[in-house]
C-alpha cells in the first residue's frame, strides 16, 4: 500500500525534484551514493501518515501533502534582509552562525572568533571527504529524506576540556516562499568540555517554506551542555527537526524546545545515555494558536546503568491548535538504578483545541524508578475567579496563570540569561494573544 | 489487620505445583473438521439448529475475514497461528437427551468439582464468612454457566431467575429462544468487522452467555461463566452478550481454565455489554487459562475483546480483571461512554511469570456530556514475562465535562522481565480534565527486610508486598472472587524469588 501510494502525483513530483535537484547537492560520489540509496527509502516510504505508529497523530500525507521543491541559494537581495534579521534575533553575547534557506552565510557569521575556540566547518565542506555525515541509524522516512537533499549545515568540534567562554546560536533563516530546505549539523563535544548551543529558526518575510532539519549531537564525559532550541517559523511554515543525541558518563545535558510558529512542526528527539552517572534534562514548550499543529517526541535511552532524566513539557493550545506529545522512556536490560520521569501538561485554552499524549514507558530492568504523568485541561475557574475578584481583566489574569503554568517547563533551563530570554518569548506570544 | 493475615495463611496453604488446573477430562467429544471454510460455519450453525439470519451472520463475518490480516501492533511475539490446524468446535458427546443435571456426564461434573465450581447449586465458596451486618441470604447465591471447549453443560438457578424476569441462558439458546432480543444487540458494540480476532469469533462463536436484565431489575444473584478448555487442538470462540435494560443492575463473573498441553490453543472470545439509561454492568474476571510450562512451551494465546456500550445516560459499567494466565494475552476490555453522565471503569491486575507475555489495558471512549472514567491498572512481572499496559482514553470535541483518572503502576520481580506502559491521552475539548499516572519500581529492599526480618520467608514477604500493591483493584471484586484472585496471585509469583 506505502509503494502504491508513494507513487501518486505528489510522489513523483518529490522524485523529479530530487532528480533536478541532485546537481546542487553538495559531495563526493560516494556521498551521491549515499542521497540516492536515502532518496530511495523516502521514496519506498513515502511521507509519515497516521498509520505508521510514530506519526498516529502528525499524518504529514494530510497536513502537508507534498515537499516543496529545494530552495534556491539565497541572493544578494536575501543576504541582505537576512543581515538584518539576524541583527534582531541574534542573542546577546553569543556567536552566530547562519544558515541562509539551507546554506552557511559566513559574512553574517562570527566564524573567526568561533574558531579561536572550536573546530568549525561547514557540512558542504564536510561532504567532500566524508560520507557517513549523511548516515543515521533511523529508518524514518523524513530523516532518510534529509540525508537525501541536506545542502548545508555546521559541523562543530569541540575538544577536550574547551570551556566556551560564549554560547554558539546557529540561526535558520527563511527568505524564500514556497520552497524547501534541507540542513543538517555536526556537534561534537569532548570530555569535560562546557558548551551551550542555541539554535534558532526565523522566517524573513518568506511564507508556506518548509524546513527539515537533522542535528547529530555527541557528547563525552564529564561535559555540561545545554542545548536550547527556539522555533519561530512562519505561521505557514512547516518544520521538522529530528535530533539524534548521544550522552557520554558523568555528563550533563539541558535541553530545552520553544515551539511558537510553523503551521506544522515536529521536533524528534533521540537521545540515548551511552555513559553511566548521566544527567539528562530535556524540557519544553509548546505555544500553539489558529491551526497550528505542533508534536514533540521524545525518545530517552537509558542504555547504561546508573543515570537520570527528567522531563517537564507544556502546552498552550488556543483556538484549533493541536498538540502532540509522544515521549518515551527505554530501560535497557542491564540499566539499574535508572531513574526517569516524565511529566507532560496540555492546556487547552479552547473547545476547538486537541492535545494527543502519548508517554511510553519500556523497561526491561528491576531495579529502577521510573514513572510519567500526563494531564489535559482547562485554566483552574477557581483559580480565574480569584484574579478577576481581585480586579485582573480576564486575558490578563489568563496569562498570568498561563506564564504560571509555561513556567514549571521553562524553570529548568540552567542559564539564568537565556532562561529570560525564553521568559520574554512566552510573554511577547501572550501579548500577542491578547 | 485480619486480610493480612489472611494473606500469610494463603501464602502458606500454596501447592507446590503452580499450575493446579491443568488436569484433562477423557470424555467422548464430538467435533467438527479440522479447519476453517464456509463448511465448518455452516457446521456449527447446524449443530446448534441456528436460524437462517445467524447462519448470514456468521458466514458474512467469515467472508469479511477472509480479507483482513492479523495485527502485529502489539508487544506480544508468537509463531504463526495457523487456523487451518485447528478444531472450531468441539463438544462432549451427548449420552441421551439431557433433563437435568444429574444425567450431566459424571467425568464433565468431575471436572467442575475439581476446579471448584459449584454447579449443583451449592454456591458457598471457600473460605468465606459472611460480614455481620450482611446477612443478605441472596448475597452467597451464584447462577453458573458452565461451558465447556464449545457449548453451554450447565446452567443454575434458571427458575429463580426467571421468576425476576432475568434472562440467563447460553447464547445458543438464546438465538432461538429471544431471537428479537439477539438481533437486536449481536454485534452493536463489537460490529463484525470489528478485528481480525472479534470477526473470527462472530464467523464461528459456538457458545456463551446472553444476560438480559429487565427494567428496574436488579438481578437477584451473580451470575457466573465458567470456561473450561479441554479438548486438544480446539479453539474455543466463545460470545458473550449482557444487555441491562433501563434501570437495571447485573453482577456477572467469568473464570477460565484449560489443561496443561505442549501445545499452543486458541481462545479468541467476544463479550458485548449494553447499558441502556441508570444501568449498571459490573463484569469480573478471574483468567487463568494454562500459561505454558517454565520453558515457555505450551499455554493459551488469549485474544478477546471486549467491550461495553454505556448507551444510556447515567449508565455505568465497570471491568475488574485479574489476569494471571495464558501464555499470550491481548484483551483491552472498554467503555463508550455515549449516554450522557455515563460512567465507566477499568480495574485490572496483570500478573506475568516464566515466558508469559501480556498486553492488556482499556480504552476510555468519552462521547456524551459530563462522562467520567476511572482506570486502574496494576501490572507485576517476574520471570522471564513481559508485561504491557495499553490504554486509550479520548474526549470527543462534544464530550464536555469529561473526566479521566489513570493510575497504571507496574512491579517488576528479577532482572529478565520487562515492564512498559503505552498510554495514548486525547482531548479534543478544553472542558475535559484527565489525569494520568504511572510508575514502573522494584519490590523496595527495605520493606522486604522488615517483613523478613519479623520472621516472614522471603516468598511469604514478597506475596504479602504484592497484595498490598494489587489491593486498589482486589477491593472491586465479589468477595468470593476476591479470594480466590488473591490466591491465585500468590500462585502466579510463586518460584519469581530467590
Amino acid at each position: 500500500m506505502n509503494v502504491a501510494v508513494a507513487k501518486t502525483g505528489k510522489g513523483r513530483a518529490v522524485s523529479d525534484l530530487f532528480t533536478s535537484a541532485e546537481g546542487r547537492l553538495p559531495g563526493s560520489p560516494s556521498v551521491i551514493a549515499v542521497r540516492r540509496e536515502a532518496f530511495e527509502t523516502y521514496e519506498r516510504l513515502g511521507l509519515p501518515h497516521r498509520r505508521i505508529e510514530e506519526w498516529k497523530y502528525t499524518d504529514l500525507r494530510a497536513l502537508v501533502g507534498e515537499v516543496l521543491p529545494l530552495s534556491a541559494a539565497p541572493d544578494a537581495a536575501a543576504l541582505k534582509r537576512a543581515a538584518d534579521a539576524v541583527k534582531v534575533h541574534a542573542i546577546a553575547g553569543a556567536r552566530k552562525l547562519v544558515l541562509v534557506d539551507g546554506v552557511f552565510a559566513s559574512d553574517l557569521s562570527d566564524v573567526k572568533a568561533l574558531a579561536s575556540e572550536v573546530g568549525f566547518g561547514t557540512l558542504r565542506e564536510a561532504l567532500e571527504k566524508d560520507a557517513d555525515l549523511l548516515k543515521t541509524a533511523s529508518t524514518d522516512a523524513v530523516i532518510a529524506l534529509n540525508a537525501a537533499m541536506a545542502t548545508d549545515g555546521v559541523v562543530l568540534s569541540i575538544a577536550d576540556g574547551t570551556q566556551l567562554s560564549a554560547p554558539i546560536q546557529i540561526i535558520h533563516l527563511a527568505t524564500a516562499a514556497s520552497a524547501s530546505a534541507f540542513t543538517r549539523s555536526r556537534v561534537m563535544v569532548g570530555k569535560g568540555a562546557r558548551a551551550t548551543i542555541i539554535e534558532s529558526f526565523v522566517a524573513v518575510g518568506a511564507k508556506a517554506y518548509q524546513v527539515n532539519d537533522a542535528v547529530v549531537l555527541s557528547i563525552g564525559d564529564n561535559a555540561d551542555v545545554a542545548h536550547i532550541r527556539l522555533m519561530d517559523d512562519a505561521p505557514d511554515a512547516v518544520n521538522i527537526s529530528s535530533h539524534f543525541v548521544t550522552v557520554g558518563a558523568n555528563t550533563k545535558l539541558n535541553f530545552f524546545n520553544m515551539t511558537t510558529g510553523a503551521a506544522v512542526s515536529r521536533l524528534q528527539g533521540f537521545i540515548t545515555l551511552a555513559g553511566e552517572g548521566s544527567e539528562l534534562s530535556a524540557n519544553g514548550v509548546n505555544l500553539l494558536q489558529k491551526t497550528e499543529h505542533g508534536d514533540t517526541t521524545l525518545v530517552v535511552d537509558h542504555a547504561v546503568p546508573n543515570c537520570v532524566s527528567r522531563e517537564v513539557f507544556r502546552a498552550v493550545l488556543d483556538d484549533r491548535a493541536h498538540s502532540v506529545f509522544q515521549g518515551r522512556i527505554i530501560v535497557r536490560p542491564d540499566a539499574q538504578k535508572t531513574d526517569g520521569k516524565m511529566m507532560i501538561r496540555a492546556l487547552l485554552l479552547s473547545d476547538e483545541a486537541e492535545a494527543d499524549n502519548k508517554p511510553e514507558l519500556e523497561i526491561f530492568a528491576d531495579d529502577v524508578s521510573c514513572g510519567h504523568g500526563a494531564t489535559a485541561g482547562a485554566l483552574d475557574d477557581s483559580l480565574l475567579f480569584y484574579l478577576k475578584a481581585r480586579g485582573l481583566p480576564e486575558k490578563q489574569a489568563q496569562a498570568l496563570l498561563i506564564q504560571a503554568f509555561v513556567g514549571e517547563a521553562i524553570e529548568q533551563i540552567a542559564d539564568d540569561g537565556l532562561r529570560e530570554h525564553v521568559i520574554g518569548i512566552a510573554e511577547r506570544w501572550l501579548e500577542r494573544r491578547q | 489487620m485480619p486480610a493480612v493475615q489472611e494473606t500469610v495463611e494463603r501464602v502458606k496453604r500454596i501447592d507446590v505445583d503452580q499450575y493446579r488446573y491443568g488436569f484433562e477430562t477423557l470424555i467422548e467429544s464430538d467435533k467438527a473438521p479440522k479447519g476453517l471454510s464456509e463448511e465448518t460455519v455452516k457446521f456449527i450453525s447446524e449443530k446448534k439448529n441456528e436460524p437462517a439470519w445467524m447462519l448470514q451472520w456468521r458466514l458474512e463475518a467469515y467472508r469479511r475475514w477472509l480479507t483482513m490480516t492479523e495485527p502485529t501492533w502489539a508487544r506480544v511475539d508468537y509463531p504463526k497461528i495457523d487456523f487451518q490446524d485447528l478444531y472450531y468446535y468441539s463438544a462432549p458427546k451427548p449420552k441421551k437427551t439431557i433433563t437435568s443435571l444429574d444425567e450431566i456426564d459424571p467425568e464433565i461434573l468431575k471436572t467442575y468439582e475439581k476446579l471448584g465450581i459449584p454447579l449443583r447449586e451449592v454456591a458457598m465458596l471457600e473460605g468465606v464468612e459472611p460480614k455481620p451486618g450482611e446477612e443478605d441470604p441472596t448475597r452467597r447465591k451464584i447462577a453458573v454457566d458452565a461451558v465447556f471447549d464449545s457449548v453451554s453443560v450447565a446452567t443454575t438457578f434458571k427458575a429463580e431467575l426467571k421468576k425476576a424476569g432475568v434472562i440467563f441462558m447460553p447464547i445458543s439458546e438464546a438465538i432461538r429462544e429471544h431471537p428479537e432480543l439477539v438481533q437486536k444487540y449481536l454485534g452493536s458494540v463489537v460490529p463484525t468487522s470489528d478485528n481480525f480476532y472479534a470477526t473470527l469469533n462472530s464467523a464461528v462463536f459456538s457458545d456463551g452467555s446472553f444476560v438480559y436484565v429487565p427494567p428496574g431489575v436488579r438481578c437477584p444473584m451473580e451470575l457466573s461463566t465458567y470456561f473450561r478448555i479441554n479438548e486438544r487442538n480446539t479453539g474455543q470462540f466463545e460470545r458473550t452478550l449482557i444487555i441491562a435494560d433501563k434501570g437495571a443492575y447485573v453482577s456477572y463473573l467469568e473464570g477460565c481454565t484449560a489443561p496443561q498441553r505442549d501445545e499452543n490453543q486458541l481462545h479468541a472470545a467476544v463479550v458485548e455489554l449494553v447499558a441502556h439509561d441508570d444501568a449498571e454492568i459490573k463484569y469480573s474476571t478471574v483468567q487463568n487459562w494454562y500459561p505454558g510450562n517454565s520453558e515457555g512451551k505450551g499455554g493459551i494465546y488469549n485474544f478477546v475483546t471486549k467491550r461495553g456500550d454505556c448507551r444510556g445516560d447515567r449508565s455505568k459499567i465497570s471491568w475488574t480483571q485479574v489476569e494471571t494466565g495464558s501464555a499470550i494475552t491481548w484483551k483491552y476490555p472498554s467503555c463508550i461512554l455515549r449516554g450522557d453522565n455515563s460512567s465507566g471503569e477499568f480495574y485490572s491486575i496483570a500478573i506475568s511469570n516464566g515466558y508469559q507475555q501480556v498486553d492488556s489495558g482499556t480504552k476510555m471512549i468519552h462521547l456524551g456530556k459530563n462522562t467520567s472514567s476511572r482506570i486502574i491498572s496494576k501490572g507485576i512481572a517476574a520471570g522471564k514475562s513481559q508485561n504491557t499496559y495499553r490504554g486509550l482514553v479520548t474526549a470527543h470535541r462534544k464530550a464536555t465535562g469529561a473526566r479521566n483518572f489513570t493510575a497504571c503502576d507496574s512491579l517488576l520481580i528479577g532482572d529478565k522481565c520487562g515492564a512498559h506502559t503505552v498510554p495514548y491521552i486525547e482531548a479534543k475539548n478544553s472542558s475535559a480534565t484527565f489525569e494520568h499516572e504511572a510508575t514502573t519500581s522494584k519490590i523496595s529492599e527495605d520493606v522486604l527486610f522488615y517483613c523478613i526480618q519479623r520472621g516472614l520467608s522471603q516468598e511469604e514477604a514478597v506475596g504479602l508486598v504484592v497484595n498490598g500493591f494489587v489491593k486498589d483493584v482486589l477491593q472491586q471484586l465479589p468477595m468470593e472472587f476476591a479470594v480466590e484472585a488473591q490466591k491465585l496471585i500468590s500462585i502466579s509469583l510463586e518460584g519469581s524469588v530467590g
